[in-house]
């Protein structure tokens, strides 16, 4: 009886169809009950045989029928042929239930149930077969009646032109697969799937293979709609929504790539196989993709993006790696579920809105808030992102295209494809959200929308769901499913563990690719907008403009991603990035060191200085309107930290934090002379509540990424530092050796970089001089304070001496250039505070734009000098003289480096201050003068 | 039980979060106080990569024990550069209130 069982799934919806047909013109109901019994009836026997297919066994049953030529009934269930018949009759009847509410009283609901189970019953036939011939048998079925279902309207010319293409291109590739079958029957000696799939080295070494591999690739290449075939499907989507949802993602498309994955045991692990399996995936990715993004019909827009997923897993198939072929099974179910659940949203949105030109719509999330809700879950999850499914085999797929970078010459090249895929399926999925949902209200729209009746929504639903199930737990909702299907593909299982988060290798990757979407996203609009001065002009696609609206979308697009306000984009791109850290804390990691490592215990009295620090940082916020009181705050904060720095080891650290502190906190001053110093609060209270969520988030986020960090045991490279700093940077302070010869170049680039914001800094302040003497010089009288004039003149010497010891430790204690030249700059600084820039300009008379100069120069010029004595750049010399009553001291190219650090720091500092401080005064005169002239 | 690690986690955390949400608002001193609050938490967080040891500075010689001196050198640096691009936020902040003779982020007020 069991056996039977496999016969029954594929017969019962054949069985059906009259039934159907027949009380279908008479009561709709009727049908739709009859049709969704008996898919759910096969789905139950299905799942009825789950408990061998799981335990990896194949049910194999054969009856003969013309054995002359090799053909016998025999069916298989296995696990690949589970999880495809799991798709076709879980989403039949899903897809069902929605045409029963899609479809509108006047169409021929019994002759579409009865296409539409003939078309399931023939997928089944496909993916249950164990004799190829009879695969081929039912793959030709598949054909013809997706023929008759995207011709369902066959009054629209459309859709008999879109159902004549699928079938002529189909069609043809089924002629060419069942010659592929032929040959490899006469290779073989056998139809037989259990034959075949033992044969790889025969098929291999047999002339006819390339022959053979082309026909069964021509095949299930223009079956899933792969380069160069796929344009047949954009135009069938003048189908009834329904079959879209049906075959066009979750079933006849993916007949394709099921043949592939059927046949992958028998026929890869060759050259040609790599290459055009490979090659035709992700040239179809970068180009489907691509063609979604200017695409205004919303199914336009879902086709492309299907033909570029299938893309994904044709490559992953032609990678032909275990992994890769888990990675591939796992995005036919995942596809299968967003996909669905997108191309129904599209439908609800036609069928209550009356459009689904992109164009016409916009603002519906007010109007069709489940739709929103469920359409945003299934978009996302199609963009990749987490936690839904989509983000875990997408993630997949970028690590197993990485990993060619190592492997071959070209091996750039698939991940190179990837990324770029990866973006623009990033990019046209957030224009589904955008476009249709986002956006302001409009006045009309064909029809008024709202939230369709349940019958429409609870199928999307179901799959939205899935969709983040799967997301949430891969290893218990999908993890069983996928293995089983993955093994008769794969042959042997890889050791892989399905979870929402993998290890930080991978995803670096995958975050690389969300970040760099947004820094393409941004300058595009900016730069097409500034450039031309208007809008970048439409782009028309060359061909199918017959099913779509007028071919534009790149330039709202952009205005919708990349705003053109900094303050409406900023949180998007926060929204995205701040919890991932979270789920890096939170799941099991693959090195399983977190927390590892017993924390330090602290004495009480620690307390006191963090509750210091996140007091002030609360008040900083709390206060930041005004002004004043926030940076009193705030270098509570930085005083804190410096301790911490001191506390925890680092002096220099902590020397250098308290010199910029003050540094920092003299500038923030400074500007509040022209910048309001209390401000009315100016974000609504819903913003300030959103903003204040994702503040929180971020700072867990953070919090979690530190502590799962400091729980971890320490693997550092600093050992060689420690132990090679005496010898061969000849101090005993590694921080410094490592700043100035272990690390020079860093150092060199950093003084250089501080050097530029300084001559930046300039550059933008730049402006006349006003020409007021007199006012100049009465506000020089009189305005400062004499007991700190009294005092900093004397003390400025002694701190400068301080300044030089510092430098002159700096090697073998803490201290060194970095830390000097902060001291004398603050010195410095303190003189300006305290006499005044014209009294403080006339006695230095030092032009400190060209002392910086001066200082990257040396650090220059000192790493120049070593490649005269054939050493590379920046390597150090130094002799050890002893001087009487000083003792040994060392003088080196280490402390000449140094000496340019220093300079360069007192310079930019003092540019940087000196200069904004003139800004202010002259500024201040301009404005004194234009008041009271 | 109360750990260094613990509050050196807790203390970037509300670090991170302010400094987030002081960048978010729609004026130029908040977003660069909140430059400043985040480069804190930046440059604790690398410190922190050496792991926190009291006592133990990486000066050859005074002690037994050595902290890791590689993410002290980067955070030196890190430090100044931190400086130097807070002072061309400050600068660009009040170049932007003297031209626009207002100081939202996007030049004008937002809607």
């Amino acid at each position: 009886m069991a056996d039977m069982t496999v016969v029954w799934i594929i017969l019962l919806p054949f069985l059906a169809i009259a039934p159907a047909w027949w009380i279908g013109r008479s009561n709709r109901l009727g049908s739709t009950a009859i049709s969704v019994a008996a898919a759910a009836a096969a789905l139950g026997a299905l799942i009825s045989q789950s408990a061998p297919v799981f335990a990896g066994d194949a049910l194999v049953k054969s009856w003969p029928w013309i054995a002359s030529l090799g053909l016998n009934f025999s069916v298989r269930l296995d696990g690949l042929g589970f999880l495809f018949a799991l798709l076709i009759l879980g989403i039949g009847v899903l897809v069902l239930i929605y045409a029963s509410s899609y479809l509108s009283k006047d169409d021929d609901i019994g002759s579409f149930h009865a296409m539409l189970l003939t078309f399931m019953g023939a997928m089944l036939g496909v993916v249950l077969s164990e004799n190829l011939l009879l695969m081929v048998m039912f793959w030709e079925l598949t054909s013809i009646s997706s023929f008759l279902l995207i011709a369902y309207w066959s009054h629209l010319p459309a859709a008999r032109q879109g159902a004549r293409l699928a079938l002529t291109i189909t069609g043809g590739g089924g002629l060419a697969l069942l010659a592929g079958v032929l040959m490899i029957g006469h290779v073989v000696g056998s139809y037989e799937l259990s034959d075949v799939l033992r044969s790889n080295a025969t098929i291999l070494a047999h002339p006819l293979y390339v022959p053979l591999l082309i026909c069964v690739l021509l095949g299930a290449f223009t079956k899933s709609a792969q380069f160069p075939f796929h344009f047949w499907l954009p135009n069938a989507m003048t189908a009834p929504t329904p079959v879209s949802a049906y075959l066009h993602s979750a079933t006849m498309v993916k007949a394709g790539v099921f043949l592939l994955a059927r046949i992958h045991p028998a026929l890869s692990g060759s050259p040609q196989w790599f290459t055009i399996v490979t090659g035709a995936g992700l040239v179809t990715l970068v180009l489907g993709a691509y063609i979604a993004l200017f695409k205004d019909d919303l199914k336009g827009l879902l086709a492309y993006s299907t033909i570029s997923h299938l893309g994904i897993i044709t490559a992953l198939f032609g990678f032909s790696t275990p992994l890769a072929v888990v990675a591939g099974v796992f995005h036919i179910l995942n596809h299968a579920a967003f996909k669905a659940a997108l191309f129904m949203t599209a439908g609800i949105v036609d069928h209550e809105a009356g459009t689904r030109d992109i164009k016409l719509l916009g603002g519906l999330r007010h109007l069709m808030p489940i739709t929103f809700t469920l359409g945003t879950i299934a978009a996302l999850s199609m963009a990749g992102f987490p936690p839904f499914n989509g983000f875990l085999s997408k993630e997949l797929f970028f690590e197993e295209a990485a990993k060619f970078v190592e492997f071959a010459d070209f091996g750039i090249i698939p991940m190179g494809l990837a990324v770029v895929g990866g973006l623009f399926s990033i990019a046209y999925s957030l224009r589904f959200i955008i476009e249709v949902f986002l956006g302001p209200k409009r006045e009309s729209y064909p029809h008024t929308p709202h939230d369709p009746p349940m019958g429409m929504w609870v199928p999307v639903a179901v799959l939205a769901t899935i969709c983040v199930a799967i997301g949430l737990a891969p290893a218990f909702v999908a993890g069983p499913l996928v293995a089983a299907a993955a093994t008769p593909v794969a042959q042997t299982l890889p050791d892989y563990y399905l979870a929402l988060w993998h290890r930080i290798y991978a995803r670096a990757v995958h975050d690389d690719r969300g970040g760099r979407a947004r820094i393409w996203i941004l300058p595009h609009s900016r730069g097409g907008r500034a450039a031309t001065g208007r809008r970048p002009r439409p782009r028309r696609q060359a061909h199918n403009r017959s099913t779509s609206g007028r071919g534009h979308g790149c330039g709202e697009f952009c205005d919708h991603t990349g705003r053109q306000r900094l303050i409406a984009t900023l949180p998007r791109v926060h929204d995205w990035h701040l919890p991932w850290p979270l789920v890096f804390w939170r799941s099991p990691s693959s090195d399983g060191k977190h927390g590892s490592v017993a924390p330090t215990p602290a004495p009480w009295m620690a307390l006191l200085p963090w509750a210091l620090l996140v007091g002030a940082t609360v008040y900083t916020v709390v206060y930041q309107r005004q002004r004043l009181t926030a940076v009193v705050f705030m270098s509570v904060v930085g005083l804190v930290v410096s301790l911490a720095f001191i506390y925890f080891s680092a002096p220099d650290l902590g020397l250098t934090q308290l010199s910029v502190e003050v540094v920092t906190i003299l500038l923030i001053l400074l500007s509040l002379y022209v910048l309001p110093q209390n401000v009315e609060p100016e974000s609504s209270g819903t913003r300030r509540v959103r903003d204040g969520m994702l503040a929180i988030l971020g700072g867990l986020g953070a919090a979690a990424l530190s502590w799962g960090i400091m729980t971890r045991p320490a693997d550092s490279i600093s050992q060689y530092y420690l132990d090679n700093a005496l010898e061969k940077g000849g101090g005993t302070n590694v921080v410094n050796v490592t700043l100035v010869d272990f690390r020079g170049f860093d150092t060199m680039g950093e003084i250089a970089v501080l050097v530029v914001a300084a001559v930046g800094i300039l550059v933008m302040l730049r402006g006349r001089r006003p020409e007021h003497k007199g006012l100049l010089s009465v506000l020089e009288e009189e305005r400062f304070p004499v007991m700190l004039t009294t005092v900093t003149r004397p003390l400025m010497p002694l701190i400068m001496l301080a300044a030089v010891y510092i430098f002159w430790r700096g090697h073998n204690l803490p201290g060194g250039g970095f830390i000097a030249g902060l001291v004398a700059a603050v010195t410095l600084l303190m003189q300006y505070l305290a006499s005044g820039l014209t009294w403080t300009n006339k006695r230095l008379g030092i032009d400190f734009v060209r002392v910086g100069a001066v200082g990257v120069s040396i650090a220059v010029i000192t790493g120049l000098g070593a490649l005269l004595f054939d050493k590379p750049f920046l390597t150090h010399a130094m002799v050890h003289p002893k001087l009487p009553i000083i003792g040994e001291f060392h003088v080196g190219s280490p402390a000449i480096f140094d000496l340019g650090v220093f300079l360069a720091v007192v310079a930019a500092l003092v540019v940087i201050i000196r200069r904004l401080s003139e800004y202010q005064r002259d500024n201040f005169i301009d404005q004194t003068r234009r008041e009271d002239p | 039980m109360i750990s260094y690690e613990f509050l050196m986690a807790s203390s970037i955390g509300v670090l991170v979060a302010a400094g987030i949400y002081l960048v978010l608002r729609a004026r130029t001193f908040p977003v660069v106080a909140g430059l400043t609050l985040l480069s804190y938490a930046v440059n604790l967080f690398l410190f922190s990569m050496g792991r926190l040891k009291v006592g133990a500075p990486p000066i050859i010689g005074a002690q037994a024990d050595y902290t890791d001196p590689i993410p002290q050198a980067l955070v030196l640096t890190a430090i100044v550069i931190g400086f130097a691009m807070t002072a061309f936020a400050i600068t660009l902040a009040v170049k932007a209130h003297v031209v626009f003779d207002n100081d939202y982020v996007d030049g004008k007020e937002p809607q």
